[in-house]
C-alpha cells in the first residue's frame, strides 16, 4: 500500500488523533491487514506515537497484523449460534483447513475468524465467507460450501 | 432539493410527496435487512426488478414500486416479501417465485396459496402480516415501519409523519420542557442498566461547560441480540431524529453515532440518513428556523465489547483504546474530551419522537409503574419463531416465547431463558410467569441488558452457558482492573475442569466466592455484572453442576470430555449414511454390516447422531457410563429376512 493510498484515506478525516481508529479500520478494510509502513505513515500523519498506535491495534479485534489469506472465514460463535451447535462447526472447519481461529494457512488461501454475532441468528450456526453468509450450516455441510473457493 | 427552513414548509412538503403518491398502487416491500440478505432476498430483488421490465410495467399507468425494506423481524422465515396495497404478505420467497408473483398477485390480484404462513395449531392459511401469531401478539411502536419505508429515503420517512416531533419541540417547545416530558414519560435507557433517560438528560443540561456531546451508543456486542442493528438499518432516520431533539433538549450542537463496524448495513444506512437530513435541512445550522445548529458523525467502533460500556466508549472515541474510566465524575459531568456527554442506547433515541409527538401518556399508558413503552427484544435460540419482537413491557416471558415465539422447536422441552447477554442470567421455567419489567427481572438474578433472550432446551448443558460466557467476557475484558481480568479467568479455569470431568468438590463454592468479589470489586459494569452467568446457572442448575462433578455425567449430552457415541449393534441397519458423513473417519463398517465407532478417532462432533435416520435411531448417546465394547467381528454380518427365503 503506497503513502498516497494512506493519504488520501487520512484526507478523509479530520487530522487529529481522534481519526485514528477510523483512519486504521480503512486501511485495515482496503488492505486487509496492517504493514508497518502503512502504520509508519499514518503516525507521522496524525502525530500519534507509534507505541499508541500498537496499542491500539492490539486492543481492537479488527485490526490484524499479518497478511490475511485470500478467502476470510467467520464463524459466528454468539450465543444463538453456541446454542445451536457452532461450537461442533467450527471445530469441524478447523479441521478442514488445518488452522485455529486467528490463524492463516501457509499458502494462504483461508484465514480463519470467530466473531461474537453477526446478527442473523435466526439462521445460525453461521458462517460467513468473504461477507456471503451461509446460514444453518451443519458441520457435515460445510466441507462443500469450503471447496468452492479456490 | 432545498432546504426546508419553517415547520410550515415541512408540512407542506409532507403533503407535496402524500399528493405524490398513490396509495392505491401497487408496491412490492422486500426485506433486505442482514437476515434475509443471508438467505438470499437481494436474488429475490433483481428477479423482481427483471421481471417488472419484462412485462414492460414501468411504462404503465398502474406502474410498480419495488421498496427494499429494513427487518421486520420474522427472521426465521425470510426473505420476507409484504405486496401493497393488499399488505399480502409473503415468506420464505424465492427468485423464482418473482414471475408468479408479479403476474398473479400484482396484476391479477390472487393470493398464492403456497407462499403464506400457516398457522401451525390451525393449519389456516394466514394472508396478512398483522395476523400471523407472530406478529398479532406484538406492539410494534419502533419497528412497525420497517417495511413501510425505504430506509434509504428521507421522503419515506417523511410520509409516514417523519420529522413532525422535531418541528413540534423545536418550534412550541423550550429545551426545559422537552427534558421534563421525557422525564414524565417515564423512559429508561434500553442498553441493559434502565437508568431515566430524563434525568440523564437534565444532568448533562445543567452541567457547567461547552461544548456538550450526545452520543448514540450503537455498540450492540451481545451476542445473539441485534435489535439496534434492525432499528438502524430498517429506520434510521428515527434514531437520528431522536438524538436531534435530544440535543437541543441538552443544549449540545455536536452528535455521535458509534456504531460497530461487524454491521456494514446499519453503517452505510446511518451514514446515508445524515448526508439526506443534512441536505434537507434537518441538520446544520439553523434547523426549521429556529436558530438551533446540530452536526452528527458516525464513528466505527473495532470490535471490542467493552466499548457499549459508556466510558469505554468514550475513550474509544477520542481514538484511545476502549478502557473505562471510575465513574463519578458520570459523562454528563466530564465525558468526551472532558466536556458534559450525553449517551443513550439507539433505541432509547428511536423512543424520543414517539414522547414528543404523541406526549409523554404514550409511554406511561403501556407496561408497568417502573418500567414504561415497549421494548424490543432479539428471540433467538431453540424457538420456532425466531426473530425482532417488539411487546409492551410487563408481558410475561412465557407469551414472548410461546405466544410469539411459537413455542420451543422441535417439540423439545423448554429449561431456560437467557436474558441480558453475557451479563445476564438463566431463568428457568418456574419463574417463566414473571413480568418483563427492569425490576422484575432483577429479582430473579438476571437483567434486562439490551433486549437479547436466548431461549434454551433440554440439550443445552448449563455448564456449557456459564463456561461460553464466561470465555466470552475473558476475551472482552480489557484488563484494566485485577478483579475483572483475574476472577472471569479462575472461574473460567474452574467451569472448563467441571465441564472437562475434572471437577472436585468444593468447586461451587469457590465459583460462588470468586463471583462475590467480582461482582463488587471491579471497576466497570462489566465486571460488575460478569458473574450473573455462573451465579444464575448454579441457583437454578445446581444438580447439573452436581452430576458433572460428582457423576462426570453430562445430562444434555454436550460437555464433549464427558460424553461418547455409540452405534447400538441391535439397530444399526448399515446404511452407510453415517460412515460417509463422519469427517474424522472414524466409522468402520460395509454394506450389511453393522457399523462400529473408533473411539480413539471419534471428535465427538455429533454428526453420525445427526444424520441417522430416525426410523433406525441406531447412534446413542451416552455419558456417565462406560462405552460398551465394540460387538464381535463375527457377529456384525446383517442377514436379512426378505432376501434369505
Amino acid at each position: 500500500m503506497d503513502n498516497g493510498k494512506i493519504d488520501s484515506i487520512i484526507d478523509k478525516y479530520p487530522n487529529d488523533p481522534s481519526s485514528l481508529i477510523q483512519v486504521l479500520l480503512d486501511i485495515q478494510h482496503e488492505n486487509r491487514w496492517l504493514p508497518e509502513e502503512a502504520l509508519k505513515r499514518v503516525s507521522e500523519r496524525l502525530n500519534v506515537p507509534l507505541n499508541r498506535i500498537q496499542h491500539i491495534i492490539t486492543f481492537y479485534k479488527a485490526f490484524s497484523v499479518v497478511p490475511k489469506g485470500r478467502h476470510e472465514i467467520h464463524v459466528c460463535t454468539g450465543t444463538a449460534c453456541h446454542v445451536r451447535g457452532a461450537p461442533r462447526l467450527l471445530s469441524t472447519v478447523q479441521d478442514l483447513i488445518g488452522i485455529k481461529p486467528g490463524e492463516t494457512d501457509q499458502d494462504l488461501k483461508f484465514s480463519l475468524e470467530t466473531v461474537n454475532c453477526v446478527g442473523c441468528c435466526a439462521l445460525g450456526p453461521v458462517m460467513v465467507v468473504d461477507g456471503e453468509y451461509h446460514g444453518n450450516m451443519a458441520p457435515a455441510k460445510s466441507e462443500e460450501v469450503l471447496k468452492k473457493y479456490e | 432539493m432545498p432546504r426546508i427552513k419553517t415547520p410550515a414548509e415541512l408540512e407542506e412538503f409532507r403533503k407535496a410527496i402524500l399528493s405524490k403518491r398513490d396509495p392505491k398502487r401497487p408496491c412490492i416491500a422486500v426485506c433486505t435487512g442482514t437476515g434475509c440478505l443471508a438467505l438470499g432476498a437481494a436474488r429475490v430483488v433483481t428477479a423482481f426488478k427483471e421481471e417488472i421490465k419484462k412485462k414492460a410495467l414501468g411504462t404503465r399507468v398502474d406502474v410498480v414500486d419495488i421498496r427494499e425494506t429494513g427487518c421486520p423481524g420474522f427472521c426465521e422465515r425470510g426473505p420476507i416479501v409484504v405486496i401493497y396495497p393488499e399488505e399480502i404478505c409473503y415468506l420464505q420467497v424465492q427468485p423464482a417465485d418473482a414471475e408468479e408473483i408479479v403476474s398473479q398477485t400484482v396484476l391479477a390480484k390472487k393470493i398464492l396459496d403456497r407462499l403464506l404462513y400457516v398457522d401451525p395449531t390451525t393449519g389456516e392459511r394466514v394472508v396478512h402480516e398483522s395476523e400471523i401469531p407472530f406478529y398479532k401478539n406484538q406492539m410494534r411502536h419502533l419497528i412497525g415501519n420497517n417495511i413501510k419505508i425505504d430506509p434509504k429515503s428521507i421522503e419515506d420517512y417523511l410520509a409516514v409523519g417523519g420529522y413532525s416531533a422535531l418541528a413540534k419541540a423545536l418550534g412550541q417547545m423550550t429545551p426545559e420542557q422537552v427534558v421534563e416530558m421525557v422525564k414524565e414519560s417515564n423512559l429508561r435507557g434500553r442498553g441493559g442498566a434502565g437508568f431515566p433517560a430524563g434525568k440523564k438528560w437534565e444532568f448533562a443540561r445543567k452541567s457547567p461547560g461547552n461544548p456538550k456531546y450526545v452520543v448514540v451508543n450503537a455498540d450492540e456486542g451481545d451476542p445473539g441480540a441485534f435489535m439496534d442493528r434492525a432499528v438502524l438499518e430498517g429506520n434510521p432516520f428515527s434514531v437520528l431524529e431522536g438524538l436531534t431533539i435530544g440535543a437541543y433538549a441538552i443544549g449540545s450542537h455536536e452528535g455521535y453515532f458509534y456504531v460497530r463496524q461487524e454491521y456494514p448495513l446499519a453503517v452505510e444506512n446511518v451514514t446515508l440518513a445524515i448526508k439526506q437530513a443534512e441536505e434537507y435541512g434537518f441538520l446544520g445550522k439553523n434547523i426549521l428556523g429556529s436558530g438551533f445548529d446540530f452536526t452528527v458523525k458516525v464513528h466505527r467502533g473495532a470490535g471490542a465489547f467493552v466499548c457499549g460500556e459508556e466510558t469505554s466508549l468514550l475513550s474509544s472515541l477520542e481514538g484511545k483504546p476502549g478502557e473505562p474510566r471510575a465513574r463519578p465524575p458520570y459523562p454528563a459531568v466530564k465525558g468526551l474530551r472532558e466536556k458534559p456527554t450525553n449517551i443513550n442506547n439507539v433505541e432509547t433515541w428511536a423512543n424520543v419522537p414517539l414522547i414528543v409527538t404523541n406526549g409523554p401518556e404514550f409511554l406511561t399508558s403501556i407496561g408497568t409503574k417502573g418500567s414504561t413503552g415497549t421494548k424490543i427484544f432479539s428471540l433467538v435460540g431453540k424457538v420456532n419463531n425466531t426473530g425482532l419482537v417488539e411487546v409492551p413491557m410487563g408481558i410475561t416471558l412465557r407469551d414472548i416465547i410461546y405466544k410469539v415465539g411459537g413455542g420451543i422447536s422441535k417439540g423439545k422441552k423448554f429449561k431456560a431463558v437467557q436474558t441480558g447477554g453475557p451479563s445476564g442470567g438463566c431463568i428457568p421455567e418456574q419463574h417463566l410467569d414473571i413480568k418483563v419489567d427492569f425490576d422484575e427481572l432483577k429479582k430473579v438474578g438476571a437483567i434486562m441488558g439490551s433486549g437479547g433472550m436466548i431461549v434454551m432446551d433440554e440439550d443445552t448443558c448449563m455448564i456449557d452457558v456459564a463456561k461460553y460466557f464466561l470465555n466470552f467476557l475473558t476475551g472482552e475484558s480489557c484488563g484494566k482492573c485485577t478483579p475483572c481480568r483475574e476472577g472471569i479467568r479462575q472461574m473460567l479455569k474452574i467451569l472448563t475442569n467441571i465441564s472437562g470431568g475434572k471437577g472436585k468438590e468444593g468447586d461451587i463454592e469457590l465459583l460462588e466466592e470468586l463471583a462475590q468479589t467480582t461482582r463488587d470489586a471491579s471497576l466497570c459494569a462489566l465486571g460488575g455484572s460478569a458473574p450473573n452467568p455462573v451465579l444464575s446457572t448454579i441457583r437454578y442448575f445446581r444438580d447439573e453442576y452436581e452430576a458433572h462433578i460428582k457423576e462426570r455425567r453430562c445430562p444434555a449430552y454436550v460437555c464433549k470430555d464427558l460424553i461418547s457415541y455409540t452405534i447400538d449393534p441391535d439397530k444399526c441397519q448399515a446404511c452407510m449414511i453415517c460412515l460417509r458423513k463422519c469427517p474424522a473417519q472414524a466409522i468402520t463398517g460395509a454394506k450389511k454390516q453393522i457399523h462400529v465407532i473408533d473411539q480413539e478417532k471419534c471428535t465427538k462432533c455429533g454428526t453420525c447422531f445427526e444424520v441417522c435416520p430416525p426410523r433406525f435411531a441406531a447412534v446413542k448417546r451416552l455419558s456417565g457410563v462406560p462405552v460398551p465394547p465394540p460387538i464381535p467381528e463375527e457377529a456384525r454380518m446383517i442377514v436379512r429376512e426378505s432376501k434369505q427365503k
